[in-house]
């Protein structure tokens, strides 16, 4: 299942319920203000390492460009373009977005 | 409409779960989620409804809404099961960190805890969001 | 594959009818299908032909009336979300006594079931909202 995720983290609660509720195997992606939550330095790192092994983390590369954050990203955390965003949502069999 | 005529007499018959996360009255999305949730039926697809985070508020009883102008749609869930729409999850942990107990709504709701809920989500065909 | 896209939110205010519009893009390049794309909520103010951003700003509303007439898409607004909102096409004027219409080229105003439809029919549906 792919869990997709628009919303910094340090605003809206849809990251905590996604991580809360997406089980091991998933993969999620942060596009929008949720790229927010891929980066490093911020007081989110420790929550988005900790579900690290069990999910696939992904961010728009393009959100992250456009914010200024994409030298930044936390290690672990695949970097797509929409064309990427494209192929997880045909690889998964349904996706969920936290809006 | 000929589609959904087509759709009927053809049988695909698909999970559907329409996923609430917003109170009521403070935007439309619970609004026009369940007018979505109503047309649904008549695609006689296999339909249930998720309640987490705020959206477990939809669910409140007692709203009344006079005073606000806005019209109180809170009867239309119990209006749900006439339409063969009876599956109604509500996340165990966004009731409890709220305060909210099954005394508190207005329907039957089934309670799942989130790895419940995250088992009938993944097995979804369509998830749709509000 | 066939995918349907949901479109949630309205132009400008919010990132979600860029990143559907750029998915679609990405989707039909890939060579998917786009079975439809659905406006919903705030998201019918996509389809008026009424707006006129700044020179230097991209024009949502063109955007996807091009992107709609290269690719043949299916580009449909909710009938009653556009009638809360003020969007309508030159029939849908007429039968209200409204004195104009403002629907854009390539869009067609259809009910609800068009969303549900698009689920049943698409292999994926993916939401852009708030």
């Amino acid at each position: 299942m792919l869990h997709i995720v628009n919303k910094s983290p340090y605003e809206r609660n849809a990251l905590d319920s996604c991580l809360r509720i997406a089980t091991n195997g998933s993969a999620v992606l942060l596009i929008e203000d949720g790229v927010y939550a891929a980066v490093k330095g911020g007081s989110f790192e420790g929550k988005v390492q900790a579900a690290l092994p069990g999910l696939k983390i992904y961010a728009l590369g393009p959100d992250l460009s456009a914010r200024g954050m994409a030298d930044r990203v936390l290690d672990g955390v695949n970097v797509v373009d929409y064309g990427g965003f494209v192929d997880l949502v045909a690889e998964h069999s349904n996706c969920q977005s936290w809006l | 409409m000929s589609d959904e005529m087509d759709m009927q007499e053809g049988g695909v018959v698909k999970q559907f779960m329409f996923v609430n996360r917003k109170a009521p009255y403070g935007t439309i999305y619970a609004l026009e989620g369940l007018e979505v949730v109503l047309i649904s039926a008549a695609f006689e697809q296999d339909v249930s409804m998720a309640f987490i985070d705020d959206g477990v508020y939809e669910l409140k009883k007692g709203q009344d809404t006079k005073a606000l102008g806005q019209k109180n749609f809170s009867p239309t869930y119990r209006a749900l099961e006439g339409y063969d729409i009876e599956k109604l999850y509500v996340e165990k942990e966004s009731m409890a960190v709220r305060g909210l107990t099954v005394e508190d709504f207005a329907v039957d709701v089934t309670v799942l805890d989130h790895a419940e809920m995250a088992a009938k989500m993944a097995e979804q065909d369509v998830l749709i969001s509000f | 594959m066939k995918i349907g896209v949901l479109v949630n939110e309205g132009p400008y205010t919010h990132e979600a009818s860029d990143s559907a519009y750029n998915f679609t893009k990405a989707a039909l390049e890939k060579g998917h299908e786009i079975y439809r794309v659905f406006f919903y909520h705030d998201g019918v103010n996509n389809a008026t032909r009424l707006t006129e951003p700044p020179r230097d700003d991209r024009n949502i509303v063109n955007r996807w009336s091009e992107l709609g007439k290269q690719h043949n898409l299916d580009l449909v607004v909710c009938i009653a979300a556009a009638q809360r909102r003020g969007v309508m096409d030159e029939n849908e004027a007429k039968r209200q006594g409204k004195d104009a219409h403002n629907l854009a080229e390539g869009f067609r105003i259809s009910g609800l079931g068009q969303l549900v439809e698009a689920g049943i029919q698409s292999d994926r549906l993916v939401t852009f909202g708030d």
